[in-house]
């Protein structure tokens, strides 16, 4: 019981009058890496966004807890000091605000959070420099502002690059293989990787089976429609990648 | 059209008998000052009839009583100079204090001649004579009445082909315990191909009112280079008149730069003049106000021959009950072909009762030209907050940092890398709330003032 990390049950989302969500049922352990596919505007965004504390989003029944403790109650920012994360689908670009000052002041409100003493700026180089390898970001590149002028492949880089440095026990990345090269999705894909260990979990959602054979899940769920209506193995997401999502609507009719 | 009046009379009242009063101290060297107060008697104060004045009204600091300074008072108000150390750069340094420079005249061995205005009036009258008063503009009332009280102020001279090895900084403060109507004067003159860093700051050093009326003419002959930085920091109960005039000649380049963290009123006309083919000008600003704060900006670049270029680039933040008024005017005569002016003000309101007028005015009559302007008015970026909270940054944390981000782009404008990060310093302060105007130094922070007495100059 004590390696759950996440635990959705029965998740209603609405949008102004729209159901997004329509009884979402999840539960992540701790060493696990699940997959997120289904087409588009089923909802698998805007799960991912009410985890990480979007406003917007009305939670009309249901519950989301992290390791134990009710996520939704949390403002966004204490999200992230427990050790949520969200690999935004669009890293938003911050010009004046460098990635140095930007991580540098999240690592330190995290820290604070904790009852720690901010890092010092040796330390932070330091951590700055071994993190950067992971992502094979060029050193330049933490002196630029936020994502500003950042290439597609840059932008997600960068996220990853930041999960690196926060360390979170719970990811979510949104599409992070949306809008890579071949290769940069590799570099981002092999950072991930990286990151696996036993304590943590990642939701990877995407639309794509490619991304998967880099980062091998050990969950694979469908979601069509505001709920997840398959769930199964790597094996799932070829079988999607074969046979496209018109398939999951005829499995789902036939049941 | 019947103008009407508003009621200014007060403090408008006192100047006229305290001008007969002291006629003669004034006037005895400057028979000129007589004019200018007569044609004071007849504009009067700025009312908010005349268009530069439409947003702006003066009657809370004109219905009120001042100290206004006077030749003999060079003694009366000599206090111990302010000194203002930003770490990391030396300069040279004039010290204004209630009006009155503290440091009579120093030449160095390069023949640069800095200190106060009217020992320089004194002692090289041909050189001050061909520069003063002929950049100046008359604007309003104000410009009478400078030129009528005028008693001090800087002087700087850089000749010909000299660069000056320090930035010169100009401190300007007021500290009296009575509240002063002053009037300063200051003369730059830069020589052909010379080159200088002018730090000019207001400071005021008390919570007493002040009315601080400020004229500076900046000539900038062929092929000199000048950056300027202005900082305002003053009490919320003074109000600053403040106006600066460059005169370009030929290939001169000028960088202007002016930051505004406090202050009750703050009216600042930045006139410059282009006369000099291939002459550029850039000037920009940022301010952040707040409480009933307010500040008046008017940039005015007149491109008066063909092949200039010019910029202005303003960024303001404005939160609780803080007002702004924006003027941009770019002035192309017929014959400055080839103009390039471009112009931007970019505002955040912070709460939904701070205040702005922002008003471009071109004023274009050559055809071969490019000229753009823009304004914006808007509220921080909720994608970039909701994306630093994700991150764990708090929320209000993240709101002073993407201000910071936003008035930014107009530090790095500035040149000397341990002044930028002392603004960006104070900037932050700022932002947090922890930069007010306190006691005894504006500047409150890691800095060392030092305190030094007055030797008791006499000019008059």
């Amino acid at each position: 019981m004590n390696n759950i990390i996440l635990s959705i049950k029965d998740l209603h989302i609405k949008i102004g009058d729209r159901e997004i969500l329509k009884g979402i049922n999840l539960e992540v352990k701790a060493g696990e890496t699940h997959a997120i596919m289904g087409p588009n505007g089923t909802g698998k965004s805007t799960l991912a966004a009410v985890i990480a504390g979007r406003e917007g989003y009305n939670v009309t029944q249901g519950q989301v807890l992290y390791k134990g403790e009710n996520l939704l109650e949390m403002s966004p920012e204490r999200r992230s000091r427990e050790g949520v994360f969200l690999g935004f689908q669009y890293p938003v670009e911050i010009p004046g605000v460098s990635i140095t000052d930007f991580l540098k002041t999240a690592i330190n409100e995290h820290r604070k959070y904790h009852g720690l003493e901010p890092i010092s700026a040796k330390d932070f180089l330091a951590l700055m420099n071994e993190k950067k390898k992971l992502v094979e970001m060029t050193s330049n590149l933490a002196n630029r502002s936020v994502n500003e002028g950042f290439s597609g492949g840059e932008k997600k880089r960068n996220e990853i690059f930041q999960m690196a440095m926060l360390e979170p026990a719970l990811a979510i990345l949104d599409e992070t293989d949306s809008g890579l090269d071949i290769d940069a999705l590799r570099i981002v894909a092999n950072g991930v990787n990286k990151l696996r260990t036993k304590e943590n979990a990642i939701v990877v959602i995407t639309h794509y089976q490619r991304l998967l054979d880099y980062i091998v899940p050990d969950v694979v769920h469908v979601m069509y429609d505001g709920n997840i209506v398959m769930t199964g193995n790597k094996s799932l997401a070829m079988n999607l990648e074969k046979h496209g999502y018109a398939w999951v609507k005829e499995q789902l009719d036939i049941s | 059209m019947e103008i009407v009046k508003q009621d200014y009379s007060k403090f408008e009242r006192q100047l006229k008998i305290f001008f007969e009063e002291k006629y003669q101290d004034f006037s005895l060297k400057f028979p000129e000052r007589a004019v200018a107060f007569q044609q004071f008697i007849t504009e009067g104060f700025p009312t908010r009839q005349l268009e530069s004045w439409r947003n702006t009204d003066l009657a809370h600091i004109l219905n009120d009583n001042y100290h206004i300074v006077a030749p003999n008072d060079r003694n009366l108000l000599s206090t111990a100079a302010f000194h203002c150390n930003v770490q990391g750069i030396n300069v040279h340094e004039i010290s204004i204090t209630n009006g009155f420079s503290n440091q009579k005249l120093i030449k160095l061995d390069n023949d640069v001649i800095y200190g106060s205005l009217q020992e320089a009036i004194l002692q090289y009258p041909d050189l001050v004579s061909k520069h003063f008063g002929k950049y100046n503009k008359h604007l309003d009332g104000f410009s009478s009445l400078n030129d009528t009280f005028w008693l001090d102020g800087a002087f700087v001279y850089v000749p010909d082909n000299i660069s000056l090895d320090l930035p010169l900084q100009i401190l300007n403060a007021y500290n009296w315990d009575e509240q002063l109507f002053l009037s300063v004067r200051n003369l730059i003159v830069l020589g052909k191909n010379s080159k200088m860093t002018l730090l000019h700051c207001d400071d005021s050093l008390n919570h007493h009112r002040a009315l601080s009326n400020s004229v500076s003419e900046i000539y900038m002959d062929e092929y000199s280079e000048m950056d300027y930085y202005k900082l305002q920091n003053i009490n919320n109960k003074t109000a600053i008149v403040n106006r600066i005039i460059f005169y370009q000649e030929q290939a001169s380049r000028l960088n202007a730069n002016q930051v505004s963290l406090n202050g009750g009123l703050l009216r600042n006309d930045i006139h410059v003049k282009l006369d000099g083919k291939m002459s550029d000008a850039d000037v920009s600003g940022a301010y952040l106000m707040d409480k009933n704060q307010m500040i008046d900006n008017h940039v005015h670049v007149h491109h008066a021959v063909s092949d200039c270029t010019s910029n202005q680039e303003f960024r303001g933040v404005l939160d609780d009950y803080a007002a702004t008024v924006f003027n941009g005017y770019i002035l192309v005569d017929k014959d400055a072909q080839k103009t390039a002016a471009q112009q931007s003000c970019r505002h955040i309101l912070v709460s939904d009762k701070a205040k702005i007028e922002t008003q471009p005015f071109l004023e274009i009559y050559a055809d071969d030209v490019k000229c753009s302007h823009g304004a914006s008015v808007g509220q921080l970026d909720n994608e970039a907050l909701f994306y630093m909270r994700s991150r764990g940054i708090d929320e209000q944390n993240a709101r002073t940092l993407l201000t910071y981000a936003f008035v930014s782009v107009v530090l790095d404008k500035i040149k000397i890398k341990p002044l930028r990060e002392r603004y960006a310093d104070m900037i932050k302060q700022r932002l947090s709330g922890n930069l007010g105007i306190c006691g005894q130094c504006v500047l409150d922070c890691s800095i060392k003032e030092k305190m030094e007495q007055l030797d008791g100059l006499k000019l008059f």
